[in-house]
């Protein structure tokens, strides 16, 4: 055995950050763009797929795939006991206390509008006040300026400081009796910020106001506790955390669910049905019309497999390393200026080139193969906020490795070279 | 598509060096244009005598290709006819859109054909063409045009 085997089975003994190996595991990271490796940035828009989450979709359509729910035979029975498992699977990973507070949507604004929909308009009115933050994506603020077009309701909002992080003091005083419902985001996507959602939520309580919790850009990077945040709901992707598109989870506390109206109605979401009265299905199937994407739910399932393998605070752990690299060669660049300093910050890097718009940014970048995302990402009031019209933005994830910091960065200065 | 070849010298330079830039104070035609998918945001000027384009002049805040776009625009349409400019339009959006191909096809844009690259990068097509879309509304007084819905300049090119 040479120095160097021996060295590397030590780290991996040792149970250390084994980058390369989790990459192996992502076929499309393998991908040539423009003649160079791709190195894959946008993770906050949209992750990749490992290969243990390919196979279980192929394996699901190859043998398993019938509808779920009151099928009598092999393959209905086989196909609702994968669905329902990965159900199970989500509970666990959001240590939610039962399975029936686990609901499949096809992701997070769809969760979203599940609750302005079957909480917002069964129990808000007239006069009423809702909170959000100004770091909302926008599909935590348009369904609730819906809600409150619809019942004369109003929204405030929770200003943030120039790092990007929400004013606690200024929250504390946006609640009065009229207060009926906080929306806020655990982490912001455009600019990285991780809010104290926990004591935000500890706020809300003692207020005796429901929350919501968008959870888009936490779970695929952290472990979340729905029980020890204590919040009413929490609403995430799939796709955001290496699963697939259109499927999401809404985590609703059960005494709020069960009270709650349905949101679409249709199959599987009925006890009974003549045409003078429908007895509706109880929690989370009230929630569930309709034939869901089955094979989603099952591969989100598989994911959450694979997230646990390598390990939630491993991913955490390597994410924060690499944003203190990327945030310090950053620093070191002049004309760059980041977007979003906040003490408590994910793995998202904003930024903005002095005299270069991001579009311009972005597409020199793709010339080296470097995927970011350049706009104002779905989140118009932060650039509102910042004074900006966009921003370009890196997201890392499980597999990002610091060469691939070093691409970006020695793109950002042959765009600097370009414009120069 | 090489982005170099996009981004190439006269493009760098009419970004940096902005030709028309600012708003005619006797303008007879203007219009606002908008690209809500990346924040381009631009006002277009002109005065016209009789049938012909005396001034134009453009503002705002945008990228590279826009603002060059905007700028060669001005440089190209200052002294043609209306119809004249007409067609200018109609060849840059067909031009952008792939549906003229500057090397193969009649054209009168001359220099303009340094933005061809464009169609091969679908996100940036809108802002090549956000100039010459307000430019056209301009000409048809209307005030505000935007790149999507309606009005979408590639969809309606590409019905």
């Amino acid at each position: 055995m040479t120095p160097t085997q021996s060295a590397l089975q030590a780290v991996q003994a040792a149970g250390l950050y084994d980058v390369e190996r989790i990459r192996a595991d992502f076929p499309i990271l393998g991908l040539k763009v423009n003649g160079k490796p791709l190195v894959f940035l946008d993770n906050a828009a949209s992750s990749q797929m490992p290969r243990p989450v390919i196979e279980r979709l192929e394996h699901y359509q190859l043998a398993e795939h019938a509808n779920i729910h009151r099928g009598v035979h092999y393959l209905s029975e086989t196909a609702t006991a994968a669905y329902e498992g990965a159900r199970r699977k989500v509970q666990r990973f959001l240590n939610a206390r039962e399975e029936r507070e686990i609901i499949y949507t096809r992701g997070t604004t769809d969760g979203i509008n599940l609750v302005m929909h079957g909480y917002g308009r069964a129990f808000l009115g007239e006069g009423d006040e809702i909170i959000v933050s100004q770091l909302e994506h926008h599909s935590n603020i348009v369904p609730w300026q819906m809600l409150c077009e619809e019942k004369g309701a109003k929204l405030r909002v929770i200003p943030c400081n120039d790092a990007g992080e929400l004013l606690q003091d200024e929250y504390r005083k946006l609640f009065n009796a009229r207060t009926k419902f906080v929306a806020i985001t655990h982490v912001s996507n455009a600019l990285g910020t991780i809010n104290p959602v926990k004591e935000m939520i500890a706020v809300a309580r003692g207020h005796g106001v429901p929350v919501l919790v968008d959870g888009a850009q936490a779970v695929p990077h952290m472990k979340v506790d729905v029980q020890d945040l204590d919040c009413d709901f929490y609403a995430f992707s799939a796709h955001k955390m290496c699963g697939p598109t259109g499927i999401g989870i809404l985590y609703g506390k059960a005494k709020q669910l069960e009270a709650m109206k349905p949101y679409q109605g249709g199959g599987d979401m009925i006890l009974s049905v003549t045409f003078e009265k429908t007895t509706y299905n109880t929690i989370p199937h009230k929630f569930e019309a309709g034939t869901p994407p089955i094979a989603a739910g099952i591969g989100l399932g598989a994911t959450i497999d694979y997230l646990e393998s390598v390990g939630m605070d491993r991913i955490a752990a390597h994410e924060h390393d690499l944003i203190e690299y990327a945030t310090a060669a950053f620093r070191s660049l002049e004309g760059v200026r980041i977007v979003g300093t906040a003490r408590d910050k994910a793995a998202v890097l904003s930024f903005v080139v002095k005299g270069v718009h991001p579009h311009d940014v972005g597409t020199i970048l793709n010339e080296d193969a470097v995927a970011v995302r350049t706009g104002h990402h779905c989140a118009q009031p932060v650039m509102q906020r910042f004074g900006i019209p966009a921003t370009a933005r890196a997201s890392f994830y499980l597999y990002n490795t610091f060469a691939e910091v070093d691409a970006l960065v020695a793109g950002i200065r042959r765009v600097q070279k370009i414009f120069s | 598509m090489d982005s170099k070849q996009l981004y190439q010298e006269v493009i760098l330079d009419h970004n940096k060096k902005p030709r028309n830039w600012g708003r005619l104070a006797d303008a007879s035609h203007k219009a606002e244009g908008l690209n809500p998918l990346c924040g381009d945001h631009i006002w277009v000027s002109l005065k016209l005598a009789g049938d012909k384009v005396d001034g134009i002049a453009f503002e705002g805040e945008s990228c590279a290709i826009c603002k060059a776009s905007s700028s060669m625009m001005t440089t190209n349409v200052k002294g043609k006819s209306i119809g004249e400019a007409e067609q200018l339009i109609q060849e840059f959006r067909d031009m952008a859109t792939g549906k003229l191909d500057a090397t193969l096809q009649p054209h009168h844009l001359g220099r303009l054909t340094v933005f061809s690259g464009v169609r091969d990068l679908p996100s940036r097509v809108k802002c090549a063409i956000l100039p010459w879309h307000t430019l056209h509304a301009a000409l048809n007084a209307e005030n505000t045009v935007s790149t999507e819905g309606d009005q979408d300049p590639v969809a309606i090119a590409n019905p």
